[in-house]
């Protein structure tokens, strides 16, 4: 701070230790928006992150001398700006036309403008129908929430190196292609759309995944155990960023899905650690609140009028839950709604779910028919399918398919509770 | 693509424990029964204890032969498998099914092709 004498030791600590919660506050409630911004103006994500990180580190260098300013976002900004547009002069002559006129224009003041949410058109991007699937959810971890290759990799299985250069290559294809960095036209947006919920989903449910690590794939750490909340955030980023149309509607789905599926997250586990099965879940442990503004959420997005497959989930998330409240699951309404969500977008997993609801409701031989009709070269590797088929042969009093069907589940699954509990479900057969 | 997956236990690890002994056979049987359901077995083998192994040197045109494996670590090779599958994602989604993922290591490599 201008005036101040320097700072003997004690206070530099302090002083060292506020400047380094300041930029660490800034970078988590602003990373997104302003690597967002720079992405989108310079049409390179990559190379936006750097600038935004050589900014950090300034930051946290300079900020406990010069004190922390007034506008931490801007400054940042300002710096990263100052990085981009110097490595951008020492390359002028590859530079694309759109950064040639951004070194021309560059005012020269250090004011930053008031920042338009760009956070929209950067998740378009990192979603692009161009750009890898499977990368897709990691681009969009990292782009709003700054999580790094490493971290990500860990929960999508991937060793670190394949991970980390398959988001280089991504990133490489954003540049020189020259992917648009605009908001899809009308025509395009649905699917478009569907890309960035499937990429926030499948960040989800990485988190769903880590249920068993450290901290259960919750709390506001960003990393792997904080994914099922960063993932929540971005549902709900995306509909607050969607205009008020019936565009909102599946991105609504989504946001009630999820937070279905944190309602019942809680009773997932028994006290042991060892895994419960939905149908024995303790009621008593789903959040009531979170299960009410899912159904607010899903209300909402019906109102639109525009149905669609993830608000077809999350009808059927909120059809379990209602077991919260009677007592009983509504079996024979969940499966006309997994009719509905083949009839819009079948897969491999609706169909066993579908198979599964059937039997529940009463319906056995049909349940065993839409099982033995599968047909798909996944089907040796999808472990669902293999827990669904011992779960309905066995109610059908069909002991040696069940025992072939939960030997083949265990041998596909990989998470250790579930093992368990299917080696358990094994025994109890021949008792 | 081959890929061989060779998976390291420590010794409380390396067959039945007292307090459940079917449930490691139980696993097992059941992991190489879906991936030879799957049909990507191409290869494997369980291996004896680690107090069975034996190693032996050429040094200086003399052999020197010692009780017991390799190296003295506490996870240790049990058995492998080698496996055919698209890519590496696919070795390691069968990597993370095993027994061992959960108790030891798994090393997954590619198999050198003459």
């Amino acid at each position: 701070m201008p005036g101040t004498p320097p700072a003997t030791p004690p206070a530099a600590a302090t002083a060292n230790r506020r400047a380094w919660q300041a930029a660490e506050t800034a970078a988590r409630q602003s990373y997104g928006r302003l690597l967002a911004w720079l992405a989108c103006q310079w049409r390179d994500m990559a190379a936006a992150e750097d600038a935004l990180a050589t900014a950090l580190e300034k930051a946290l260098a300079l900020w406990p001398s010069q004190g922390v300013p007034d506008a931490p976002d801007a400054w940042l900004l300002t710096v990263a700006r100052r990085e981009l547009l110097q490595a951008a002069r020492r390359s002028r002559l590859h530079a694309s036309p759109q950064v040639q006129a951004l070194l021309d224009d560059e005012p020269a003041h250090d004011v930053a403008p008031a920042l338009p949410d760009s956070r929209l058109k950067l998740l378009f991007v990192c979603a692009h129908p161009a750009i890898d699937a499977a990368v897709r959810p990691a681009l969009v971890l990292q782009a709003v929430l700054g999580l790094q290759a490493q971290q990500i990799a860990q929960a999508m299985l991937s060793s670190p190196a394949a991970m980390a250069q398959r988001m280089v290559r991504a990133k490489q294809k954003i540049r020189d292609a020259g992917l648009r960095f605009d908001e899809p036209g009308p025509d395009e947006l649905p699917e478009r759309l569907h890309a960035v919920l499937e990429a926030v989903y499948a960040a989800y449910g990485l988190g769903w995944d880590a249920i068993d690590s450290a901290d259960g794939g919750e709390g506001g750490v960003a990393g792997v155990q904080g994914l099922r909340s960063e993932a929540l955030f971005l549902a709900d980023l995306v509909c607050s960023l969607l205009p008020a149309d019936a565009h909102r509607a599946e991105a609504e789905g989504l946001l009630a899905l999820i937070l279905f599926c944190e309602a019942r997250a809680p009773a997932r586990r028994g006290p042991d650690g060892g895994f419960v099965p939905l149908a024995e879940q303790d009621t008593a442990r789903w959040q009531l609140p979170l299960i009410a503004q899912g159904n607010r959420v899903l209300v909402g997005a019906a109102a639109w009028g525009a149905p669609g497959p993830y608000q077809l989930e999350a009808a059927i998330q909120s059809a379990h839950c209602q077991r919260r409240v009677t007592g009983v699951t509504p079996w024979a309404g969940i499966v006309t709604l997994y009719q509905r969500l083949l009839a819009t977008a079948p897969s491999l997993g609706a169909a066993v779910a579908h198979a599964v609801a059937c039997a529940q409701a009463g319906e056995l031989q049909r349940a065993l028919g839409l099982l033995a009709a599968l047909d798909s070269p996944r089907l040796a590797s999808h472990q669902p399918y293999w827990v669904a088929q011992g779960h309905v042969a066995a109610l059908a009093g069909q002991r040696d398919q069940a025992r072939t069907a939960l030997q083949r589940a265990v041998g596909l699954t990989a998470v250790p509770a579930v093992r368990t509990f299917l080696l358990d479900r094994l025994q109890a057969l021949d008792d | 693509m081959k890929f061989m997956l060779m998976f390291f236990d420590t010794a409380a690890h390396q067959g039945p424990s007292a307090e459940d002994p079917t449930a490691h056979y139980g696993a097992w049987g059941a992991y190489a029964g879906a991936m030879g359901q799957a049909g990507v077995i191409v290869a494997g083998h369980g291996l004896q204890r680690r107090e069975t192994a034996t190693t032996l040197r050429l040094r200086d045109g003399m052999r020197q032969v010692q009780d017991g494996p390799f190296a003295d670590t506490k996870e240790q090779l049990g058995g492998y498998f080698v496996i055919d599958v698209p890519t590496l994602d696919d070795a390691l989604a069968w990597a993370a099914r095993s027994p061992t993922a959960a108790t030891g290591t798994v090393e997954i490599r590619p198999v050198l092709e003459m």
